[in-house]
């Protein structure tokens, strides 16, 4: 097998080296990336990693309906779980609602989903968006979906561990409450996610490149972890594996 | 307790506050057919806690006047026109939440009790355009901290589809009990189901934990397929190329007309 590499497989096998030694990762809508990288470190994990999906007939073990997975997280049993934005600002606030003035918003997105509880009490919440702009990471969000960091006396257990895109990794300071660039990924450069990223941010003098899927890294995704993953998400697991269409 | 579709239909009065489940769980979608084709009104929808083809079609005929939910999504399908266009629009009224204050909400009505605390949500902008939600202490000071607390939320009608029902009114739901919170919490819950089960569900003890009581349910009708064209858990997977369809006809006012001319008016015409 060649070591070529979809971009989708370098951000799934990034995500994934990010839960190594955890105990109970979720996954919730719409995030075919996050839960093929969280089904990637279950696998490697030798069975230590628990993955729950939401929504899935057969990686959900929830028996409580909807709410199980919140009393879960509020008690926390849940070490990660995966955040979006159609907006993400400096300060990790992230915006699920819609652009301008809520609620006459001029783009409407999906919603707020659970963010502005599980950001709260998730201790590591990694937030992924594919998308690097400058239109989606903003100097500051239209609208707080959940916020990225609390006041003190605020009961929080939970926040921004990175942000993983499709140029760079970053991670968030908890002190400097600011991200930092960490890594990025091959063919791109610290000038070209400076052009892109509407916030700002600290730059190490010393940036490295992402460290990209090695050939079992690969071979794993390619085999076990697609089969896994078509039933959640089938038309992800066609477009990058090419997994025939279950639905 | 047996009856008809268009009968459920009709129990869904103009202006009820109406809840339904995501795509995942049980959708009733040959009731939201019926609902569209009595040209229902005025309703105020609530997802649990987010909804999903079925609130895009109900929204897209004009039966909505409010939606409150966490999200609506068409999950691998995208964005839900419908919802879109009626927000640009400005036809519906939007309450944006977030999933565990939903749950929270109908937690407290199937408690009788009117708030329920809620962690998180402090600093998120939804709090601040919300009068059924405020901030509160822990009152017996154990935490200093600021608490979110919501409001009961107490719908009209639970309307769900599942995959088993009893002619005493139980309903197997199997794990999806985001049904059983509904059905806790509405005032009236309605069901179609693929099957009629010939005897009684609470008398298997490997059935009766997953099944929602009879006292809480107000009509069953039989629906083979209700869920169609969303999938239903255990049974059959969603019909994706006529959902592929829908989302391009529901793309423009017209493509939308059309596809509800040959769904939804075309087949109660023939009936």
């Amino acid at each position: 097998m060649s070591t070529d590499f979809a971009p989708e497989e370098l951000l799934i096998a990034t995500v994934a080296d990010m839960l190594t030694g955890l105990g109970h990762v979720a996954v919730g809508a719409q995030s075919p990336i996050p839960g093929t990288a969280a089904l990637l470190a279950r696998a490697r994990s030798g069975g230590s990693l628990r993955v729950s999906m939401l929504g899935s007939e057969t990686q959900s073990p929830f028996t409580d309906g909807g709410r199980e997975l919140f009393d879960c997280a509020a008690q926390g049993r849940i070490d990660a779980f995966f955040l979006g934005g159609g907006q993400i600002d400096g300060q990790a606030n992230i915006n699920l609602v819609g652009i301008g003035d809520y609620p006459d918003t001029k783009v409407r997105f999906p919603g707020s989903f659970g963010s502005a509880y599980l950001y709260f009490l998730v201790p590591r919440v990694i937030l992924f968006r594919e998308e690097h702009t400058a239109r989606v990471l903003v100097p500051k969000v239209d609208f707080v979906s959940a916020p990225g960091v609390s006041e003190k006396n605020t009961y929080r257990k939970g926040g921004p561990h990175a942000l993983v895109t499709g140029r760079c990794v970053f991670d968030f300071d908890d002190v400097t409450k600011r991200f930092r660039l960490q890594s990025v990924h091959p063919g791109h450069t610290v000038d070209d996610v400076r052009e892109h990223t509407g916030f700002d941010y600290d730059v190490p003098d010393d940036v490295p490149e992402t460290i990209v899927p090695d050939r079992e890294t690969l071979s794993l995704l390619r085999g076990e972890i697609a089969d896994a993953v078509t039933e959640r998400y089938p038309a992800f697991a066609t477009k990058i594996f090419g997994q025939a269409n279950a639905a | 307790m047996i009856t008809s579709i268009e009968d459920l239909a009709a129990r869904i009065l103009d202006g009820a506050t109406v809840a339904l489940s995501p795509d995942y769980s049980g959708v009733s979608m040959v009731t939201v057919r019926a609902l569209i084709a009595r040209g229902a009104k005025d309703l105020h929808l609530i997802g649990v806690p987010s909804v999903g083809f079925q609130g895009d079609m109900l929204i897209g005929a004009g039966c909505i006047a409010t939606l409150e939910a966490a999200a609506v999504t068409l999950e691998e399908y995208g964005p839900a026109p419908q919802f879109n266009a009626a927000i640009k629009a400005g036809t519906i009224k939007m309450i944006d939440g977030t999933c565990p204050a939903i749950h929270a909400g109908l937690q407290a009505a199937e408690k009788g009790i009117p708030f329920m605390p809620v962690r998180g949500i402090v600093g998120s902008d939804l709090l601040t355009h919300r009068d059924d939600w405020t901030i509160g202490q822990d009152p017996f000071g154990e935490e200093d901290g600021p608490i979110v607390m919501v409001k009961a939320i107490r719908p009209d009608v639970a309307l769900i589809h599942a995959p088993l029902a009893d002619r005493h009114g139980n309903v197997w739901i199997g794990v999806r009990r985001e049904m059983m919170l509904m059905a806790h919490a509405a005032r009236d819950t309605l069901v179609t189901a693929e099957e009629i089960y010939d005897g009684d569900l609470l008398a298997d003890e490997k059935l009766a934990p997953g099944t929602i009581p009879g006292l809480y349910v107000s009509g069953v009708a039989e629906a083979a397929k209700g869920a169609w064209p969303i999938g239903l858990f255990g049974r059959y997977g969603p019909d994706d190329a006529h959902l592929r369809d829908y989302l391009e006809r529901a793309s423009t006012a017209n493509g939308f007309t059309s596809y509800l001319d040959e769904f939804v008016y075309a087949p109660k015409a023939a009936e």
